[in-house]
């Protein structure tokens, strides 16, 4: 199958792009939802018109190129393995509830999986777009681009008043999602981020973890989004969205100064434990994982660790889940046999930096 | 109120449960909901389906203070291009099709509101092909207000000149209709 690349590695090729801030920010996301405005939605609709319509996608796009973003290739959901459907799931290319649709989903990936179009999830038609570091501008200037390419060919959904016409209330307007994903190590040990969390909300923003489960982060991972699409530009949420982010930043980098300085032993110890603990242990859990792959990027960042590349946190973190190891040794595992195998992958990933 | 599972972290989800036609409330954690399958979606974040859970609620509690009459119209409200009805709208948060938006157009505002902060109104992107002729028809109505204007000042030759850029525009849009003299 073509999409092999997709499920064997588990960096896509944007994120060996440097972008700014990448010590802090790993990619910026936008999320545009859109429908055919004469369609019924996805929820609703007859199976003939759900296939129409992945069959458009296929006819229209399939092996395509829109600037930078080449050969898209088409995925019929159903065509997928179940290890198959979660490792794109891992790899953030497609939702969770996209692969639960099966029979008519669909997902069209660039061959740099920078953009990845999803085909008959909640909405009709869902643009995704990463970019690395912080670069919200950048990526909801691309996804308008893209956007317009789409439309060339698909009459939108869209109401004068009410914008972007959605399956879900929450999204009507723009249709826009914008997220960060936000390495917060410094804030997470100090218990900052506790107090910032509220204080976000308040701004119509989203704060939560990526890994596990309700509000623990594994990973010291956080995803900030826009909660509203109504009565605020695209451009205007992106700013203030990166406002915020960017004092984050800032408060990030003050604790990890703060941390340094005021027990800089200490946290170099941790950061070493952590980094033996990923070296020799022979038998690791998810959350134990996370747990020292972030003090080890964290000590990457701070020049403790050297001759490490930074990429090991997004690398690691895709790598170690469950859809991914059962991938790579190619059959169903239980819990004890994943944790066998996710020791023995981190020591060979750290073993090929040194 | 602390959470009714674990009886350790506030409860933060209240959730409806219709068991052998008996209505229960849960009040439990988002870790407890997602344990016992409450949450369904993780990609989607809990809060928004909390406040979307909780908005529908609200509203059936006003529908208690409508009178019959009201209240059959509010159960009859149903989308005619894809059948469904307002209150399994309520029901699963989701439309079934653009025109729904319309269908429920009366009931729509206080959701809108308080899922957006308050917001109602879209202004961001706009399609390019809705966008030239939502230009146009803004336009169209700013020198018709002004030819209005200039008639009821009986300036009749400035009144002319925008005619003129009226019919210039629509002749973009469609071409004029024979023997059109007026
Ligand atoms: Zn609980
Ligand atoms: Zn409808």
């Amino acid at each position: 199958m073509s999409l092999e690349h997709f499920i064997k590695d588990a960096l896509s090729p944007w994120m060996y792009e440097q972008g700014p801030d990448n010590d802090i920010v790993m990619s910026s996301r936008i999320r545009l939802a859109r429908n055919f405005a004469t369609v019924t939605y996805p929820i609703l609709a007859e199976h003939e018109k759900l296939d129409d319509i992945r069959s458009f996608f296929k006819k229209e796009y399939e092996h395509q190129t829109f600037q930078s973003y080449k050969d898209l290739e088409f995925v019929s959901i159903k065509d997928l393995t179940p290890v198959e459907k979660s490792v794109l799931v891992e790899k953030h290319l497609v939702s969770p509830h996209l692969v639960k649709r099966d029979e008519h989903a669909a997902v069209m990936i660039s061959q740099n999986e920078q953009v990845s179009v999803m085909i008959n999830e909640e909405d009709h038609i869902r643009i995704q777009l990463y970019f690395p570091g912080l670069q919200l501008k950048k990526a909801l200037e691309e996804a308008f681009h893209f956007d317009d390419w789409i439309e060339e060919k698909v009459n939108y959904a869209y109401d004068e008043t009410k914008g972007y016409l959605t399956s879900c209330p929450t999204n009507v307007g723009t249709g826009m999602r914008a997220s960060v994903m936000m390495h917060l190590p410094a804030l997470s040990m100090t218990k900052q981020i506790n107090r910032m969390i509220p204080a976000i909300s308040q701004l119509g923003l989203v704060v939560r973890g990526i890994y596990g489960e309700g509000s623990e982060a594994l990973g010291n991972i956080f995803q900030i989004s826009n909660q509203i699409t109504l009565g605020k530009s695209e451009k205007d949420i992106v700013a203030d969205l990166e406002s915020v982010v960017n004092q984050l930043i800032d408060h990030e980098r003050v604790a990890r100064g703060f941390i340094m300085k005021r027990s800089g032993i200490e946290l170099e110890d941790r950061i070493f434990r952590s980094y033996g603990v990923l070296q020799y242990s022979r038998i690791i859990e998810s959350k134990e994982a996370a747990k020292c792959i972030s003090d080890v990027r964290l000590g990457i960042d701070l020049g403790i660790i050297e001759n490490t590349s930074g990429n090991i946190l997004n690398e690691l973190m895709v790598l170690t889940q469950p859809g991914f190891l059962q991938q790579y040794a190619n059959r169903t595992l239980n819990a004890s046999e994943r944790d066998v195998l996710r020791a023995s992958l981190i020591r060979e990933r750290l073993k090929l930096e040194n | 109120m602390e959470c009714q599972e674990c009886h350790e972290r506030p409860a933060t989800l209240h959730v409806k449960q219709v068991i052998n036609d008996q209505e229960t409330k849960v009040s439990i954690c988002e870790t407890c909901a997602k344990k016992k399958g409450y949450i369904t979606y993780p990609e989607e974040g809990y809060s928004l389906h909390d406040l979307l859970t909780g908005l529908f609620n609200f509203d059936n509690f006003n529908m208690t203070n409508m009178s019959e009459n009201q209240l059959n119209q509010v159960k009859e409200l149903q989308c005619s291009k894809c059948g469904m009805t307002f209150s399994k709208f309520k029901q699963v948060g989701k439309f079934g099709c653009a025109h729904c938006y319309e269908s429920f157009a009366s009931k729509l505002e206080p959701i809108f509101r308080r899922v957006h902060s308050g917001n109602t109104k879209h202004f961001g992107k706009i399609p390019k092909r809705a966008g030239s002729g939502l230009q146009l028809k803004k336009q169209l109505k700013n020198y018709r207000e002004e030819l209005q204007q200039l008639i009821e000042t009986e300036a009749f030759e400035e009144a002319a000149k925008v005619r003129d850029k009226i019919r210039a525009l629509e002749k973009g849009d469609k071409e004029p209709e024979a023997g059109d003299e007026s």
